[in-house]
């Protein structure tokens, strides 16, 4: 038991009735709320049109989507507001009151897919910023394009995009989506990834393996 | 109200479209967007088709306005036309987005007159899309009518 992979969430056998119905409902629980939990993806476009499309394209899916209209506001959709110490102030929402009215910081994204062309920051410029970020760096992002320049791709692809796609976008460009958003699922189950107040409580694995340790005992 | 009137105005559509599909007006695209609408999102082709044309007189307007200046820098086209060219891509308007093609390349050659000849070109291209548009958006409202009586 003490070597528990945390991503696994195995179903433990217990000899005893009344600790298995404990753990039986904390197990279905984690798995209850894994299963109902949507990802959510953060789309960036300046263009109206294009932001409705990709929101439709998105839902289609089964994803929860916000969208902006600009790297600017994506940032501060995430709480990383243009400045070292904001990202400072903001990186732990723990530290978040949790009755703080639509602070976004609650709001956890799982995958950024942005339009490169954009006046003010392109999808290049937020790319980076997000690479540069220590709590954001693992949120897979994609770029979107209208323009098919090879130089342009891989920059972004080198510089730590998971996909490019060019637009118009398509329903077979948006399910190339699943297999970053699942890696990336995984990768909350472990420690110290991702610090976000809700999903901790219930997928930290010492709290995990506390309760199987309790368990044991009895 | 017999399902046959409704049967009778889905081919309406159906044919109409084609007939867009056939002159090149519109290209797959736009059936990419026909497929994203369904009984959850009854309205989405028409919504996607007014936001597009808001957005695109938006631009022509802007266009037209600009071109019609004395001392025009023409670089300060491209930012619009672009957006142009890539709603017209998004939503499947093939000649529209040909056009604006052909008015970057105006723009880009520095040929003052070519743009105007582009800008003209682009603006009856998007009058024509538009009133296709129009009879698209009645056909689909009335289906949406039908539909809705017959439930």
């Amino acid at each position: 038991m003490s070597s528990f992979p945390p991503s696994l969430l195995p179903f433990p056998r217990f000899p005893s009735s009344s600790s298995f119905l404990g753990v039986e409902i904390t197990s279905l629980t984690i798995m209850g709320v894994a299963s109902e939990y949507q990802f959510h993806v953060l789309a960036v476009d300046d263009s109206l049109i294009d932001r409705k499309l990709i929101e439709r394209l998105l839902k289609t899916s089964s994803y929860h989507v916000t969208a902006v209209d600009s790297g600017s506001k994506a940032l501060e959709f995430l709480g990383l507001n243009n400045s070292d110490e904001d990202e400072q102030r903001n990186s732990n929402p723990v530290s978040v009151a949790p009755d703080d009215d639509q602070h976004h910081q609650q709001v956890a994204v799982n995958l950024i897919i942005t339009d490169y062309c954009m006046p003010g920051m392109t999808g290049y410029d937020l790319l980076r910023k997000i690479k540069e970020s220590s709590s954001f760096k693992d949120i897979p992002v994609v770029i979107m394009s209208s323009e098919n320049i090879p130089s342009r791709i891989n920059r972004c692809l080198e510089d730590g995009a998971e996909e490019f796609f060019l637009k118009p976008v398509q329903l077979s460009d948006v399910n190339k989506l699943r297999p970053h958003l699942m890696k990336g699922r995984s990768k909350e189950m472990q420690p110290n990834v991702n610090k976000r107040k809700g999903m901790e409580e219930i997928h930290s694995p010492d709290r995990t393996r506390t309760r199987y340790n309790e368990l044991e005992v009895v | 109200m017999s399902p046959m009137a409704l049967a009778a105005l889905q081919t309406q559509l159906k044919n109409f479209v084609q007939s867009m599909f056939d002159k090149g007006v519109l290209d797959s695209q736009f059936g990419q967007i026909q497929a994203l609408q369904d009984s959850s999102n009854p309205n989405f082709v028409d919504e996607v088709i007014t936001l597009f044309c808001s957005d695109a007189e938006r631009i022509i307007t802007e266009l037209n306005r600009y071109l019609g200046y004395q001392n025009v820098d023409l670089s300060k086209l491209d930012s619009y036309v672009h957006q142009l060219k890539g709603s017209s891509s998004s939503i499947g308007a093939h000649r529209l987005k040909l056009a604006c093609v052909n008015l970057r390349q105006a723009s880009d050659d520095r040929n003052k007159e070519g743009c105007a000849r582009a800008l003209n070109l682009i603006t009856s291209e998007y009058c024509l899309l538009r009133s296709k548009f129009q009879t698209l958006i009645q056909l689909e409202r009335s289906i949406i009518a039908l539909e809705t009586n017959q439930q």
